[in-house]
């Protein structure tokens, strides 16, 4: 609820310098309504992911470069025939292919975070960010720092207009649902509030574990396979610290870093409030420098008020 | 009169509750001032405006000299050691600002010497059980050199030769003029330590009484406001029936050779001292850890438990004796906590929780237990210690357990709480469950058992029918080694 107060009143502070300085309305702009949303909608697919992972007391360093490695895996099985294509025999594929060939590539790389955590106990934030380097590293290895340009005209349609916009309205249903609803999100939470009282109730943990990391690294995979379409392309440098501003919506959203606590409504406001920002500076024309520094302070701001405003309810 | 704290009408209300109304008390120097009274009672609210905590709404305190507290809880930091626990913030420094870690540990040994605690200054507080840790937030505590000194369930953790050597601690403190204000809910332990006893309930001081005048049996009457019938209601009968069989099973370096059988509709007791591996052995069975050797059976079946969830699955429940760091959900809702072992075939389809059902039978539960509860989605942390403990029961019995494994079930909980607690036990064994209870209540242990196992250092020292347990016996037992029962003082040696 706090948060959505400093959505609020974020969008109204634009509204108000808008018309003072450029005489024209913010919010009232179905383009720029659009835009904001769309330039953060894969982040907020990884934010999902790692609310999740948040969740159950662990974090995910990996998105941002899983989602570089699933860009040009997926890429080099969705090129047309040319001279330069990555596998000359496997062109002009059905879009199918190199989106599961994406999807996958998440989803094995979520599953080595999860095996990790889960057995050999090493803390999450040493294990994904050893895949976060790994997987940067494996991105660069694929084509020798190359890009993979020309693809297939089926393919880069999924990254255009509104509907990397639908794919993350969908992904928030679906896991808002998932973790309210069904015994996944029950097991979830649980495992965050306290793990080893959730292993004696019954749950099998590190099974648990390894299956929210792999849904985590299969949304990262499904960023990987966005981000390319709608570049038309895969660079190794696709994602670069988009796991950063992923934890940043997600903890803006209310989702404590502790575990147990937070909700995916949340997670879409914080990414929601990150879009808005840049949209907002670029609107009122601020220097792109002095975006990123007001932008940290609005973080730990958004934070401390959500904090203060909790405490409050509860005593 | 020479009193070193004085507490006139003092007042405090949180949203919804007035927790203290117009409560005074009066504590003379050279005493050890009991305060009691059932969980929710107020005891809490008030030791915390002592201690400067909280500021009362109205009323006025009058502390001459300091006050230091013991907590419930353990505040200690794990993986720092002894010596650095107790001098945290006061640690002796050298020339250039650098902690003097030799005059560190000159210090802490001598504090403890003094207390007359066996403790290595440099050991880390993680390695030491939970006994040790109690001494050591004991020893903490005395080193600010407080006047008035609160101690709050200071013997919840501690098993008889150590609370000897608490309560000796306690009389040096009052023959050196200080003052103990002394929470407890064990009955014995006022009559052997207090010189008066003040009762709060309901935020209300009810009564004020030198010890000596009051017997066992009015300060129950005036801690629950109504008469306690039969402390301990034991209505179950055992059958013929063995439910879990247990033969020479081990577990390298922690216990050897623990056999035993529990029936149908027996309450088997568990009795020993602390670090009698009582705990393990029930963690054995559940799954928790791997035995070296021996065998498992469930109604006559060899079983293997490699996990809880296959303990679970085979009708076995467990409530563990630490509800804040294996038992409860903290930040969830009383609901999410009843409800996570229930997660299966009867409440869920495919995957999706049936919200309506699971809700009813959660609400139904929390009325059997009467836990104190505004609503289901209450956070379980906003509930008090015994109400915390039923929800966790209620947790077990969801599952309809054939047997049930519990570990010190009435643990930080109150008189009314007990009780209730204590006759839901019975009714379940009445029932035919097969009832496991570690204790280190001996009144529980002795009230609630048919037969009575106990345990010494990873074995099991013999077994007591329930009509031939007393307390002599179960100490015997339990205390065989001379010295350590002679002295009654802490012995690391003994302890994991």
């Amino acid at each position: 609820m706090g948060i959505f107060l400093v959505l609020a009143g974020i969008v109204v502070l634009f509204e108000l310098v808008g018309w003072s300085v450029r005489g024209a309305s913010f919010l009232f702009n179905a383009q720029r309504l659009l835009v904001m949303v769309l330039q953060v909608s894969i982040i907020g697919l990884l934010a999902i992911g790692v609310t999740q992972v948040i969740l159950t007391g662990g974090i995910d360093l990996s998105s941002g470069s899983v989602v570089a490695l699933s860009a040009m895996i997926a890429a080099s099985l969705a090129q047309t025939a040319s001279a330069r294509a990555v596998f000359p025999s496997l062109v002009d594929l059905p879009a199918a292919i190199p989106i599961a060939a994406g999807l996958a590539t998440g989803a094995a790389a979520g599953l080595v975070n999860g095996n990790l955590v889960a057995f050999t106990r090493i803390p999450p934030f040493i294990a994904t960010l050893g895949t976060m380097v790994t997987a940067r590293g494996l991105a660069r290895y694929y084509t020798r720092g190359q890009p993979v340009s020309m693809l297939t005209e089926s393919y880069t349609r999924i990254g255009e207009g509104a509907l990397p916009v639908v794919i993350f309205v969908a992904a928030a249903v679906v896991f808002h649902v998932l973790l309210r609803y069904t015994r996944y999100g029950k097991y979830t939470y649980a495992i965050g509030a306290n793990a080893q009282a959730a292993r004696i109730s019954g749950i099998r943990v590190d099974r648990h574990l390894v299956l929210v990391y792999t849904v985590a690294g299969l949304l990262s995979g499904l960023g990987g396979v966005m981000t390319s379409a709608r570049a038309a392309s895969g660079q190794a440098g696709m994602g670069m610290t988009y796991e950063l501003d992923a934890i940043a919506a997600a903890v803006i959203g209310g989702t404590s870093l502790t575990g147990g606590i937070g909700r995916i409504t949340g997670t879409v406001i914080g990414t929601v409030i990150l879009g808005v920002m840049t949209s907002g500076f670029t609107f009122i024309g601020f220097d792109a420098y002095i975006q990123d520094i007001v932008k940290g302070a609005v973080i730990v701001l958004a934070v401390v008020i959500d904090r203060y405003r909790h405490r409050d309810a509860h005593t | 009169m020479n009193y070193l704290l004085e507490v006139d009408r003092v007042s405090k209300a949180f949203p919804g509750v007035l927790a203290l109304d117009a409560v005074s008390m009066n504590v003379r120097a050279g005493s050890v001032h009991a305060l009691m009274g059932e969980n929710g009672a107020g005891k809490s609210t008030l030791m915390k405006i002592i201690a400067g905590l909280y500021r009362p709404d109205s009323g006025q305190i009058t502390l001459r000299g300091r006050a230091a507290m013991i907590h419930q809880e353990l505040h200690l930091m794990p993986s720092m050691t002894v010596a650095e626990n107790i001098w945290i913030g006061r640690e002796p420094l050298t020339w250039f600002g650098f902690v003097d870690h030799r005059a560190l540990r000159q210090r802490t040994a001598t504090l403890l010497a003094g207390l007359d605690i066996d403790v290595d200054p440099e050991e880390r507080v993680c390695d030491l059980p939970i006994a040790g840790r109690q001494l050591i937030e004991i020893a903490r505590a005395l080193s600010y050199d407080a006047d008035v000194l609160i101690m709050d369930e200071p013997t919840s953790a501690l098993s008889e030769p150590e609370v000897a050597h608490l309560f000796r601690l306690v009389a040096d403190l009052k023959a050196r003029g200080k003052a103990v204000i002394y929470i407890t809910h064990r009955m014995a332990e006022v009559f052997r330590i207090a010189d008066e006893v003040t009762v709060l309930r309901d935020g209300k001081a009810v009564g004020c009484e030198a010890a000596s005048r009051l017997d066992r049996d009015q300060l129950i009457t005036m801690m629950v406001g109504r008469e306690l019938k039969g402390l301990f209601p034991k209505h179950n009968t055992p059958t013929d029936r063995v439910s879990l069989s247990v033969r020479g099973l081990s577990l390298d370096g922690t216990f050897a050779d623990v056999s035993f059988d529990v029936r149908a509709g027996e309450i088997l007791g568990i009795a020993g001292l602390v670090g009698s591996r009582r705990t393990e052995v029930a963690e054995t069975l559940f799954g928790l850890r791997r035995a070296t050797s021996g065998e498992i059976f469930v109604e006559g079946r060899p079983v293997e438990i490699g996990s809880p969830a296959a303990a679970i699955e085979l009708g076995m429940a467990f409530l563990t004796e630490d509800r804040k760091l294996t038992g409860l959900l903290l930040p969830l809702s009383v609901q999410e906590n009843m409800e996570i072992a229930v997660l299966d075939g009867r409440f869920v389809t495919m995957g999706f929780v049936n919200e309506a059902p699971l809700a009813a039978t959660c609400g139904e539960m929390a009325g059997m237990l009467r836990v104190k509860t505004r609503s289901l989605l209450q956070p379980v942390q906003t509930l008090s210690g015994g109400n915390q403990q039923k929800v966790l029961v209620g947790r077990w019995l969801l599952t309809s357990p054939r047997i049930l494994i519990l570990d010190e079930p009435t643990r930080g909980v109150d008189v009314g709480a007990k009780a209730e607690i204590h006759r839901l036990i019975s009714n379940l064994a009445a029932g035919g469950a097969a009832i496991v209870m570690i204790s280190s209540e001996m009144p529980e242990i002795l009230g609630m058992s048919d037969r009575v196992m106990v345990m010494r250092e990873g074995r099991v020292a013999g077994f007591l029918e329930g009509r031939n347990a007393d307390q002599i016996a179960v100490m015997k037992l339990a205390a065989n080694e001379p010295r350590a029962a002679r002295s009654g003082c802490w012995a690391p040696g003994q302890i994991d």
